[in-house]
């Protein structure tokens, strides 16, 4: 799922102090998924911003709407009768749901409300954490399913680096090392031998290196 | 074929190295360079310069090299993938070689969050592996990572790094083997204080014959102060700092840590001269290198060999 965290809040009423008329947006995809804006976050921030805002004597009127999803069109289109309402768009979704609302309504601002961090999975209750960049190239395969483009903070492909120790990687000593985790999957399945291949150059112009990625399925047209 | 390196003629003649370090100031006076050169020369056949070491802007190593280089030094170049893409890679090869400098050391580097710019945006676009055989190309093929061809070829000696105290242990000792595989000719040791672990490392080390297709210096560095030996031990990431050490050094009077950090340093450097299959010694005597002289002495390293 794509993780995000809620913004401070007082970087969300910033953003709003000129606005009156707010819509406030959530989708029920991955930041419902990772508890940062669902429709019980949404309803949770608005009822925030209804308290701060009357305190500080400048009400405000919120709309909470919760899509199904921000990165589909036949979602996004469904706004269109409510947005109109309000001088401003403010959303919880993700990084890509924030701009493609924005995309379909050029005469409204959509604000961010959450900073969205990273492609992850849920460790444990209330733990999420990184596994993918989408770097356009999978080596999973080579490296028995640990990342090292992601989970390696310097993504070295011929690890570890000298800074591993005790398992920890030398950036956080709460995050596993990557060559490390690898290594011990190779010993796991007998494969330590495959360690000795030099894994060679990553041609990062499948990542986002070589510019902003497009994918066209040209039987999916309409 | 032979570099121009120093380094490389006294390792090919059969004799024990010495090298040691010049960490580039956070300025652009030269004469901070020449004032650590002029503490080293005449007591080690290379000199490294070191590249933004832990991630703190500095003068760059090229500069800080040819700064060496004039002063009659052999310049190991250090390079770090951290800052650099592979266009940027290749093109300070060619620079260095084009300015004479002989020696490179091929560096992952440590990762930004630890210097003075936490928010600069790393690189690693390629690993430390992948440079060293980015050089050998260069040098041996005359060829561009692209494949494109090298009109001049970078006559370079090519070094490397390892931890032998880095984790997982069982792994090192064939990590350096992948290392001489994609072209390392000498590499320079993380700093050797633990030497029991560093035999039972080189004794993997020759189990993989590796110290017969590379040139191997044992990493030196003097305990300064207890202080310095408590933030090695706690601090610095990949270091092995026995208590003993800290506790030999805080059973002296203040005034004689230094001696016995020096001591100790010569001790540790006994041990490794001894071990087969190493080729010599990388002495980093951190912001103290004026003690290198009295190391490389008290060592029976001195005088060095004329080649």
């Amino acid at each position: 799922m794509i993780v995000a965290n809620r913004k401070p809040f007082e970087e969300i009423i910033e953003m709003l102090k000129p606005y009156s008329k707010i819509l406030l947006l959530g989708c029920n995809e991955c930041v419902t998924v990772c508890a940062t804006g669902g429709a019980k976050e949404v309803s949770v921030l608005a009822s925030e911003i209804r308290l701060f805002r009357q305190k500080e004597g400048q009400p405000v009127e919120i709309k909470e709407l919760t899509l199904e999803r921000n990165c589909d069109t036949e979602y996004v289109e469904s706004l269109k009768p409510a947005i109109n309402d309000y001088e401003v768009a403010i959303s919880m979704a993700c990084g890509c749901g924030i701009q493609f609302v924005g995309e379909h309504y050029r005469d409204k601002l959509v604000l961010p409300a959450v900073d969205t961090t990273f492609y992850g999975v849920a460790e444990e209750q209330g733990v999420w954490t990184e596994r993918c960049q989408g770097c356009g190239a999978c080596v999973l395969d080579k490296t028995l399913g640990i990342c090292p483009v992601t989970r390696c903070a310097k993504s070295i492909f011929n690890g570890p680096c000298g800074g591993s120790q005790g398992g920890k990687c030398e950036v956080n000593k709460e995050t596993p090392c990557a060559w490390q985790l690898i290594v011990d999957r190779y010993k796991e399945m007998n494969m330590l031998e495959k360690y000795l291949e030099i894994q060679p150059m990553k041609n990062w112009s499948t990542s986002r290196d070589g510019g902003p990625r497009k994918r066209v399925r040209e039987d999916l047209k309409l | 074929m032979s570099t121009g390196s120093n380094l490389e003629k006294v390792l090919k003649s059969g004799a024990f190295a010495v090298t040691s370090e010049c960490g580039p100031p956070r300025g652009a006076d030269p004469e901070v360079v020449k004032k650590k050169g002029a503490f080293l020369k005449g007591y080690i056949d290379a000199v490294n310069v070191t590249d933004n070491q832990t991630s703190v802007a500095r003068m760059s190593s090229l500069a800080g090299s040819l700064i060496l280089k004039n002063m009659g030094f052999d310049p190991v170049m250090q390079m770090v993938c951290r800052d650099r893409n592979r266009i940027a890679i290749q093109s300070d090869i060619l620079g260095a070689a084009s300015l004479g400098v002989n020696n490179l050391l091929c560096l992952s580097g440590d990762h930004q969050s630890f210097g003075d710019h936490p928010g600069a945006k790393n690189v690693f676009d390629i690993d430390s592996m992948q440079l060293i055989q980015t050089v050998k190309r260069m040098r041996d093929e005359g060829k561009f990572i692209s494949g494109d061809e090298v009109k001049g070829r970078p006559n370079i000696f090519i070094g490397c790094a390892e931890n032998p105290f880095g984790d997982p242990f069982e792994i090192r000792a064939m990590r350096l083997a992948k290392k001489a595989a994609a072209g390392a000719e000498f590499v320079q040791t993380q700093c050797v204080f633990n030497v029991d672990k560093f035999e039972k490392w080189m004794e993997m080390v020759r189990d993989l014959g590796v110290h017969e297709k590379m040139y191997i210096l044992a990493g030196i560095t003097p305990y300064k102060s207890i202080g310095m030996a408590n933030y090695m031990k706690k601090s610095v990431p990949g270091m092995d700092v026995p208590d003993e050490h800290i506790e030999r050094l805080r059973s002296v009077p203040k005034e004689k840590v230094a001696e016995e950090g020096i001591a100790i340093c010569l001790e540790i450097i006994e041990r490794v001269k001894n071990i087969k299959g190493v080729a010599g010694i990388h002495i980093m005597a951190i912001e103290w290198e004026e003690k290198v002289a009295e190391i490389v002495k008290a060592a029976g390293l001195f005088p060095r060999p004329e080649i």
